[in-house]
């Protein structure tokens, strides 16, 4: 019998996936005093609460499944779903919901913005919903949960005050961050360059923190999760947003950039835009799940990023072979855009070596540096790993890189979940020190 | 907070689900095996999953965490598959895309498909055909990833444990006798050992099979028997599929249920030499006695994870003078519909407290003064240091499972444990790489 031949990017022989979607609504609101709903029939809240979450043991946070059953999800009843949240929300009296999507009531087309839109009218409390699926990573579900955080809960314009030499950290999860003494370490870097963070999306803020984001006078986008966020509060409170990630000794640099936009934004003053203030409302909760790969207006809106946002770029060798397979670059950097390229302009202008940038997520639009690539599946991965001499990357990509490089440790909590948790805590304890 | 829809007195509980149904909490205990521990028992074999990357990525890392990534594999789902409707074509390349990057074949395959593959009607009878015709050296094992259907059919637990033994073959062997569907080896000192041993019988099982050649073997048992329920299912069909006869022997807290177990184990086996009954009993109430002296009116909890009869447990040790406090459950096995009955007429006050209801996440998980808890469900939600750490039941089995019970009871009671760093890890007794 015969069959169609794919292109086998979905197959994977050793190494894991990144965290998905899901988990990464979920981590990215664990801390804000709201309920989660994941609509799923069951493994969802146990791959996040053993994988994608180290906050779990001891620190509780409202996260839950709805239990979805097969008869349910066939007659198309939300009723159960929605009777079940009310009575959830009833006693423990969440500061806000968010609905959250597995891939059955993808599937079934479930109406999540209209269900989040009768759930608050009933309950008088915010109610929204993240369009996941479980198939995206955790950068596009984290990302459009703050910006929906963003958009809600950060007051209005007229409630701002900005303060100079501030910033707000956008993108802060423990997925790319680990525990919170990486957090406060990238806090008091910047502390040291004379910048002060009023608050850090969304780990280890209050949200009354959070609240006052309007207040900064830059955000400094630290891992692309951010993005979403810094374009939603840009266009409500006119304040411009640097990429860059102020670790590796690349904080002087991102507190550079940082000081030469808060420049900018005074000369050009910092009214938003009022014309383009509404263009993220309703982009995040569209429920339109074709957002990032097809690409609707508002959508794109959300995740862009202009080259001159990009705080690494400028420390990055240029002219370089674009043929990253070949062994031109020096050193092989695997992972999430912003961090890793914030680590490879840090390498490059230290020591002067080529660093190239691998991403294996989905959004890397104006994040990668010429030279740089997205990588797609294990397979393409092999491939462009096949002549590197020096590899930095979380250690479950041993399998797949060649036994000639030499391979550097860096665990990443969105690839390898907690295996390399304690190794994460002595390097953040080397750094600290 | 109240625990009003939590928690209830036996009394006012309903059988066999004393709670309603709502929003659905995981605590962070994970010791229960789950269908990639148990999948793993099979040796040369190899799982490969075809699901979205949610769903892949609790399993890949339970590989992982167990130090096993190199038998695991998978293909991820897409939307745009789901679009086009196709999932066979997905999942026929995938892997065979898997398979030909192997430098060494597996004996076998364990290939779980997905609730997904369900919902756009996959023909998977297209798939293993294909497979098989690609692979013929390949034995393709039909496993299900598929938690939508778990509440009104099978489990994939359930399910797996059914297929999981369909490479099991050979001839009939008088003298073997072969446990299927449970994830540990039952205790050398257990009833059912030595009854064996006592009438010249080898006992098979999946946990001490090192090769596919003896993974095989098992079928050459005369005797199928199970002692775990979720194994019942796949056990019987394998007996009926090999012709053997079939014995399910649940682990049980009770002396006359032992006692009946033992009995038909006997006939089964020709009427052989078994146990000397009152003497197991007379031992049995020895080390339960013994236990009460150490423990006294410590307040004791248990949960469901320790083992399948959590009120059978309790009965046993309300019987014996032990201040049972509460049991963690969220529903209660027909199984123990008698035990059930019987507390709510003896022990009305006992504490029937669910795991999953949402408002768990946020109920007080401190206790004042030392609380044994008796199993890790039990530890975490009371915060106990004092717990027997073991699941499923282990390998306890007959009298000699009531007196190790009580003696990982006294052990629990005078040792602490480290209970975050215990409870955490996946699948209790696999390696553990954290």
């Amino acid at each position: 019998m015969g069959v169609r031949k794919l292109h086998m990017r979905q197959a994977y022989r050793i190494i894991p996936v990144y965290t998905a979607d899901v988990s990464g609504v979920c981590s990215a609101l664990y801390e804000l005093g709201g309920m989660t709903v994941i609509h799923d029939p069951s493994g969802c809240n146990s791959t996040y609460n053993t994988h994608d979450e180290i906050r779990w043991y001891d620190e509780d946070s409202l996260i839950f499944i709805s239990g979805l059953t097969d008869i349910d999800a066939i007659m198309g009843n939300d009723e159960g779903f929605l009777q079940d949240i009310r009575n959830a929300a009833e006693e423990l009296k969440p500061g806000f919901i968010s609905l959250v999507s597995s891939p059955i009531p993808y599937m079934n087309g479930t109406d999540f913005a209209g269900l989040a839109e009768e759930l608050e009218a009933e309950l008088g409390i915010p109610v929204f919903s993240v369009p996941t699926s479980g198939m995206h990573d955790y950068v596009y579900g984290a990302g459009l949960a703050l910006a929906e955080i963003a958009e809600r809960f950060t007051g209005d314009i007229g409630e701002r005050n900005v303060q100079p030499h501030t910033v707000n950290l956008l993108g802060v999860t423990p997925l790319d961050f680990g525990p919170q003494p990486g957090v406060d370490l990238m806090k008091k870097n910047l502390e040291a360059q004379g910048v002060k963070v009023l608050s850090t999306w969304a780990m280890g803020s209050s949200t009354e923190e959070m609240r006052g984001a309007g207040d900064a006078e830059v955000n400094l986008v630290v891992s692309s999760v951010g993005i979403p966020a810094a374009n939603v509060l840009q266009k409500k409170f006119g304040t411009p947003f640097v990429v860059g990630t102020p670790l590796w000794g690349y904080e002087s640099v991102c507190a550079g950039t940082v000081r030469e936009m808060a420049e900018a934004r005074k000369q050009a003053g910092d009214r938003p835009d009022e014309e383009k203030r509404t263009f993220c409302q309703g982009a995040v909760s569209s429920g339109d799940e074709r957002m990032i790969s097809e690409g609707s207006g508002t959508a794109q809106e959300l995740w862009k990023v202009d080259p001159a946002q990009v705080a690494y770029f400028r420390d990055r060798v240029t002219g370089r072979d674009p043929d990253t397979r070949s062994a031109h670059q020096e050193i092989t950097l695997i992972g999430e855009p912003v961090t890793m390229g914030s680590l490879a302009a840090s390498i490059e202008k230290k020591y002067g070596r080529k660093v190239r940038v691998l991403c294996p997520l989905e959004i890397t639009e104006g994040l990668l540096a010429e030279g740089d690539c997205k990588v797609t599946g294990e397979q393409e991965l092999e491939e462009r790993l096949s002549c590197a001499e020096i590899i930095v990357a979380d250690p479950l990509y041993r399998p797949v890189c060649p036994g000639t490089a030499c391979f550097y440790e860096l665990p990443h909590i969105a690839f390898s979940g907690r295996i390399y948790l304690r190794d994460i805590e002595k390097l953040q304890k080397r750094r600290e020190l | 907070m109240d625990w009003k829809g939590a928690a209830v007195a036996v009394k006012d509980g309903t059988f066999p689900v004393p709670f309603v149904h709502g929003l659905e909490f995981n605590s962070p205990v994970h010791g229960n095996w789950n269908i990639v521990h148990t999948g793993m028992l099979v040796p040369e074999a190899r799982q490969i999953y075809v699901c979205a990357d949610n769903c892949m990525r609790g399993v890949v890392l339970t590989a992982a965490e167990m130090n096993a990534a190199d038998r695991f594999s998978f293909v991820i789902l897409n939307e745009g598959d789901l679009l086009e409707g196709n999932l066979e074509d997905v999942t026929i390349e995938g892997v065979t895309d898997v398979l030909n990057r192997l430098t060494e074949k597996p004996k076998a395959v364990l290939l779980f498909t997905v609730c997904l593959h369900h919902f756009v009607g996959s023909d998977l009878d297209r798939i293993y055909e294909e497979l098989e015709v690609r692979f013929p050296d390949v034995l393709f094992i039909r496993c299900f990833m598929d938690p939508i259907m778990q509440k009104t059919g099978p489990t994939p637990d359930q399910k797996l444990r059914l297929a999981m033994y369909n490479g099991i073959k050979g001839e009939k062997e008088k003298n073997v006798v072969t446990l299927l569907g449970s994830d540990f080896s039952l205790d050398e000192s257990s009833d059912i050992r030595r009854i064996l041993q006592k009438n010249g019988r080898e006992l098979r099982e999946i946990t001490s099979c090192d090769s596919w050649k003896a993974y095989e073997s098992l079928g050459s048992g005369s005797l199928f028997m199970t002692v775990y329920p979720p194994g019942k299912m796949g056990a019987g069909y394998q007996a009926e599929r090999l012709g053997r006869e079939f014995l399910y022997l649940p682990g049980s807290f009770d002396y006359e249920e032992i006692h009946r177990q033992e009995e038909k184990l006997l006939k089964v086996l020709g009427g052989g030499a078994g146990l000397d009954i009152q003497e197991e009993i007379r031992k049995c109430e020895e080390a339960l006695e013994n236990a009460r002296d150490v423990i006294g009116d410590t307040p004791v909890v248990l949960d469901h994870l320790f083992h399948p009869r959590p009120l059978g447990l309790a009965k046993l040790l309300l019987t014996h003078g032990f201040y049972v406090e509460s049991v963690y459950l969220d529903s209660i096995s027909l199984e123990e519909k008698e035990d059930f009955f019987w507390l709510q007429k003896n022990a009305p006050d006992l504490m029937l407290i669910a795991t999953v209801q949402a408002k768990m996440r946020v109920m007080p998980r401190k206790r004042r003064g030392k609380v044994l808890a008796v199993g890790q469900k039990a530890a975490w939600f009371t915060g106990s240091p004092h717990f027997v750490n073991l699941v499923q039941g282990g390998g306890l089995w007959g009298f000699d499972g009531i007196r190790r019970t009580a003696g990982l009871m006294v052990e629990a009671f005078l040792h602490e444990k480290d209970t975050e760093s215990l409870v955490v890890r996946k699948g209790w007794g696999c390696e553990s790489c954290i």
